[in-house]
């Protein structure tokens, strides 16, 4: 699924400062029915920021009009368990762009790389200050700098590096996908698949 | 150079090396279900792509299905869509398919060793977290996205970056009514549910060797509930005795090659790990989890942590606590239970049956539970028929249902009303896991059973009479 090419965005953010969110929460399992890529940002979340009369739950962050924007800030060890990459669409779909937390589950941070969604790991201390810049400023942007790999906090000009391998930043730059890649070397596949041992 | 179990079979499954990126590992046997692969075959139609392997790819609907009058049309409309998606887009490209009323189908985990599928030495992929079961046979299997499904149906390659390597060994004797689940349950309470990320674990010691290939399984199930890509042990006699002769393991010849590469399948004497963590195996008992995830877990005579001795926030610790309706310092033992649920890709094999049956002969339901006992495929079904465990549950007042994932994601009707408690075997207690509101204990098949005869939180070395028989049992 070809996306979005990433390259420098600058956006305020959404704060979630929960560690452990499951992939359960981001998406929950009855919304997994559909057999197209489509609408799953209407659920993003959905038993945190709906009751169950469907009215949204005023205390949760996405229903707060003060805090918007392409970034959603998350605690530790963020996408934890299932590996539905519906999580991540429903992220994408509701308009983000780059999660950042302390720490992400590796397939939702996998997930995320496949489909145009920028993971973006920090320090405790940089998240911190992140969580702490927000919450005395809704209006606080931070830039994510994919060439320099930097994400910065603008009002004090703090900067953090992240990594990512060179392929994926490749890939993001430029809205490639791993399957591209793949087909281009289906041949190769098919000889190596000659000599498995099963 | 040494070598790692782990290392052998990812470098021999290993297309091309891509410079400050992934490896392109090829994959041997790809599961798919009804759920998360729809939208990978559209991304195919939408290229125009062929699937390259179509007889390594193995389909069968679970997640949706319901569990009772499996003969008649599904009711919910997106389920019956979805199953409908799973059987013509299998037909469409030449994939096998077992669907709902197939003498093959059950949960994907369950039917994959249950035919042979799944082989030492392999990897092994499907769109669901819990394929780190396979990992029991020595096989790295791990779960994938659905944009990866659609890479190995259209190539048979995913594109990975080594994992780390972490060993964990268990030795010692396991105490009384201690089984698999509670080991995999202790080992996550200690590492936290992200203590394993970025790690493919190989468990090793004398609890696992002794352990049978089913014990394994719930075992290298739980390993993504740690954070680990996946969990293996390395094969041996038990798990050559278990492939051997079923439907798709190898014959012949074919059968003394796979020999040959399966006795190779251990790690080197002198090989490095990551990391490496020892636990003593006699120091375990019956497990239970108390919070919202699945390292919120304690021996089930202990009280509920402060909040000062987990690790992680102090707010998200108050929110887990409060999500569940306990307090720091609670016993969980008498704690209110309306639901039990034996079943899933964890716990839904026969010896699962065998131990709740243990307890619960003799005894009856108690009133105030609702139990829902739910087979991991047809075979297990047939077991607990011929095996005479269905006499003993239906004179304990329990009835069978069919099988599928059913409680364990609650994707069908099996859903745990709002603010209700249940004890579940499963592998995940995240809020609305098991139906939006719903309150999940996770633990073994004997203490589902110590909860479902008594209608609370149980220990259940309390009713076993002759625990080192029901040990026999388990192991």
């Amino acid at each position: 699924m070809a996306y979005d090419k990433f390259n420098i965005l600058k956006s305020t953010a959404v704060p979630l400062p929960i560690e452990n969110v499951d992939t359960d929460q981001l998406i929950p399992a009855r919304f997994l029915k559909a057999t197209e890529r489509v609408g799953f940002g209407d659920n993003l979340f959905r038993d945190w920021r709906y009751n169950p009369d469907n009215t949204p739950k005023k205390d949760f962050v996405l229903n707060n009009p003060i805090y918007s924007g392409k970034i959603l800030v998350g605690g530790k060890n963020f996408g934890s368990g299932s590996s539905r990459e519906h999580a991540a669409w429903a992220v994408y779909d509701y308009g983000f762009r780059c999660v950042v937390s302390s720490f992400f589950a590796d397939i939702f941070k996998n997930n995320c790389l496949n489909i145009g969604v920028l993971p973006v790991q920090v320090s405790p201390e940089f998240s911190e200050k992140i969580f702490a810049a927000i919450q005395a400023d809704p209006n606080t942007e931070l830039e994510i700098n994919l060439p320099e790999q930097t994400i910065t906090l603008l009002a004090t000009g703090e900067k953090e590096t992240f990594e990512i391998s060179a392929y994926k930043k490749d890939n993001m730059l430029n809205g490639f996908d791993d399957i591209d890649y793949l087909q281009s070397i289906k041949p190769e596949i098919q000889e190596f698949a000659l000599h498995l041992p099963l | 150079m040494s070598k790692t179990l782990f290392d052998k079979v990812w470098d021999t499954h290993v297309v091309r090396k891509i410079e400050g990126g992934p490896d392109v590992l090829f994959i041997d046997r790809h599961l798919i279900h009804e759920v998360t692969s729809p939208v990978a075959f559209l991304g195919l139609k939408s290229r125009g792509i062929k699937v390259l392997y179509p007889e390594r790819t193995f389909a069968t609907a679970d997640h949706n299905t319901p569990t009772i009058n499996q003969h008649l049309p599904v009711a919910d409309p997106l389920s019956a869509n979805q199953l409908k998606a799973l059987e013509s887009n299998s037909n469409e490209y030449g994939i096998s398919h077992w669907g709902l009323g197939h003498q093959k189908n059950g949960i994907v985990h369950v039917v994959g060793p249950e035919y042979g599928i799944t082989q030492p030495g392999a990897t092994i992929v499907c769109g669901d977290s819990h394929t780190s079961t396979h990992g029991a046979f020595g096989a790295i299997a791990f779960g994938i996205g659905t944009s990866e499904v659609e890479m190995v149906l259209s190539t048979q390659c995913i594109m990975q970056p080594k994992p780390k390597k972490m060993r964990i060994n268990v030795n010692g004797k396991l105490g009384a009514g201690v089984t698999p689940k509670d080991v995999a349950l202790f080992i996550i309470s200690q590492l936290t549910t992200s203590g394993a990320t970025g790690y493919f674990v190989e468990y090793a010691g004398d609890v696992f060797e002794n352990m049978t290939m089913e014990g394994r399984m719930t075992v290298c199930n739980l390993s993504i509930e740690m954070g680990a890509r996946g969990g293996m042990i390395a094969p041996d006699e038990t798990t050559i005795n278990y492939v051997k002769g079923r439907e798709f393991s190898p014959k012949g010849e074919a059968w003394d090659k796979a020999l040959a590469y399966y006795k190779t399948l251990k790690t080197d004497a002198d090989a490095v790990f990551d990391k490496e963590l020892t636990f003593d195996g006699s120091s375990i008992e019956p497990m239970i989890t108390y919070g919202t995830n699945p390292g919120m877990g304690i021996g089930i005579s202990h009280e509920i942590p402060n909040a000062d001795q987990v690790e992680g926030g102090a707010a998200t610790y108050a929110k887990s606590l409060s999500y569940m309706g306990f307090s720091e310092g609670d016993s969980m033992i008498g704690k209110q239970v309306d639901f039990v649920f034996v079943g899933s890709c964890t716990n839904g094999r026969i010896e699962d049956f065998r131990a709740f049956t243990s307890l619960v002969k003799g005894r009856h339901k108690a009133d105030n539970v609702t139990a829902w006992l739910v087979p991991g495929s047809h075979i297990v079904e047939a077991q607990i028929k011929e095996e005479g465990l269905l006499d003993i549950l239906t004179e304990a007042g329990f009835t069978l249902r069919q099988p599928g994932c059913s409680a364990c994601l609650a994707m069908n009707d099996d859903k745990v009303p709002a603010g209700k408690y249940a004890v579940s075997t499963s592998n995940r207690n995240f809020e609305g896991r098991q139906g939006p509101g719903s309150r999940t204990m996770l633990a073994s098949p004997l203490v589902a059973a110590a909860a479902a005869v008594t209608g609370v939180v149980t220990d259940p070395r309390t009713l076993i009479e002759n625990v080192e028989s029901v040990n026999e049992v388990l192991v």
